[in-house]
């Protein structure tokens, strides 16, 4: 059998739709009143994996420049600045920092006498953002270690001065090779964002996690959650097509 | 010379162990061409390079305009205004056109205003012979005109030494001369240059000094008609007959 996913698929679907004795679709059909209140509640956790991821990536990306910056330096001290943070952020699993950030660090705030709450929201948020800008800030440093140093050392000799030789003449370049690999960081991010039920978090995986406990149906409802996460993704590799062929054309000049 | 514009005095250079520069001294006059040569590896594109501070020298002392440089910013700065430089990869920004090139230095680092900008690029543009290229991309440049377009980013900046570091290395043979014409006209002009390159039939016409470097030292220097017919060194002689058979 050549597509042996392909036929699985359509055989669950199918035995689904007959609706015998082992399958359960009916706690998501739709066209009844309480699989239509079922995926209402399924899908409502939509809005917070997208919010979560959307505010994650966005600081991910701000942050990973900051620490990508120092890993360019001609000076030792801040390029051991950029490694040291990359490599002890990129060796923590996401579910240990998590659980950090949201239960060790209100006591580390309270230590410094700071009333700082950590709701699941910015809890999830912050570990995503921290934990990812390892990665991000290694994208940023081989795109721009990627960009020929003649570029930086011609706008050097125009008087432009360190920002504005990163502004006006290497992101620009680099940020063409830079962007393929953040979406890929972006879909990681959506992903990863899962995790966030675990701190009670109302985003897709918990609300799945919720109705399974009530309605004791894991293949039905856990089937929707992967349908529901492979539908964000397809929408973000479509948009970072998009972007991809809207700048590609520049630097050939057409 | 006392009014030198760029003067080295006993510069040195080392790259890790290897020694890039051995107690090198030059003095370039307002006005004055000269013209670097010598095999690969001789340091002559490290001397431009210190000239400018591309490359840091770690001893002996350069000074512009009898200022001596050193480490601090303020000093830096005010090579890159009284300093341009063209490269060999010509290091146009790809992702600009032609006049975004030119007016980048001048508006960000020089604080002019747009309009004043375009107008001084479309002189120098003017200058290098191609007026009609403003609105393209380097990319859809020949070779040639690429590098007159780096020329005229550099002038851009009105500099009082232009460096040039092997300009037509990396062009094709037929689009060689139409830079070095260019080259031509800026020394008729009366622009302070120097000018790293292989090409004798330019030193010939435009240099006023020419200096012979190898392994890091000035091996001879003098009027290029007494180094082409009469070359003192043995490695000047040899050099000079390899690249001048051709």
């Amino acid at each position: 059998m050549k597509r042996p996913f392909l036929t699985l698929t359509v055989l669950v679907l199918v035995a689904g739709c007959s609706s015998s004795q082992n399958w359960g679709w009916y706690v998501i059909d739709p066209t009844t009143e309480s699989g239509w209140t079922n995926v209402k509640f399924l899908v409502s956790g939509m809005s917070a994996t997208i919010q979560i991821s959307l505010i994650a990536a966005v600081l991910s990306i701000a942050i990973g420049l900051i620490v990508a910056l120092p890993s360019l330096s001609e000076k030792r001290g801040w390029r051991l600045v950029n490694r040291v943070y990359v490599e002890f952020i990129r060796s923590i699993p996401l579910l240990p920092m998590l659980f950090w950030v949201f239960y060790g660090m209100p006591i580390v705030f309270r230590s410094m006498g700071l009333n700082i709450p950590i709701d699941p929201f910015w809890g999830a948020i912050i570990t995503l953002a921290v934990s990812d800008s390892a990665f991000t800030a290694e994208i940023y440093r081989a795109g721009i270690q990627s960009i020929a140093r003649g570029q930086s050392e011609a706008a050097q000799t125009i008087g432009l001065n360190y920002y504005q030789t990163m502004r006006y003449v290497i992101l620009p370049q680099a940020i063409r090779r830079i962007l393929p690999p953040l979406a890929n960081q972006f879909i990681y991010i959506v992903k990863m964002s899962a995790f966030a039920s675990v701190i009670g978090m109302q985003e897709l995986t918990r609300r799945a996690n919720e109705l399974v406990v009530t309605e004791y149906r894991p293949l039905e409802i856990y089937t929707l959650l992967i349908f529901e996460y492979l539908l964000l993704v397809l929408i973000i590799s479509a948009g970072v097509r998009w972007l991809e062929r809207r700048m590609g054309s520049d630097e050939r000049g057409q | 010379m006392p009014d030198a514009v760029v003067e080295l005095v006993g510069v040195n250079k080392w790259y890790g162990a290897f020694h890039a520069l051995k107690d090198f001294s030059l003095a370039i006059g307002s006005g004055e061409r000269v013209v670097i040569c010598g095999p690969s590896g001789s340091g002559k594109s490290t001397v431009v390079r210190c000239i400018n501070q591309l490359e840091r020298h770690q001893k002996g002392t350069i000074r512009i305009d009898g200022v001596e440089l050193t480490d601090d910013p303020k000093s830096v700065a005010r090579i890159r205004s009284e300093v341009g430089m063209v490269f060999q990869q010509f290091n146009l920004f790809p992702h600009l056109t032609v006049l975004e090139n030119l007016t980048l230095g001048p508006i960000k680092a020089r604080g002019l205003s747009r309009k004043d900008a375009e107008a001084r690029a479309r002189h120098y543009l003017e200058r290098v012979h191609i007026p009609d290229q403003a609105d393209k991309r380097p990319m859809q440049l020949s070779g040639g005109q690429q590098q007159r377009v780096a020329i005229a980013r550099s002038l851009c900046m009105e500099p009082r030494v232009l460096l040039f570091d092997e300009p037509t290395s990396a062009l094709d043979p037929e689009m060689i001369s139409e830079v070095l014409d260019v080259m031509v006209e800026l020394a008729e002009d009366g622009m302070t240059m120097v000018v790293v390159t292989h090409e004798m039939g330019f030193a010939r016409k435009v240099a006023d000094n020419m200096v012979f470097m190898d392994a890091g030292e000035t091996v001879e220097q003098g009027k290029p008609e007494h180094l082409f017919t009469s070359p003192k060194s043995e490695r000047c002689r040899k050099f000079l007959s390899q690249i001048l058979q051709h």
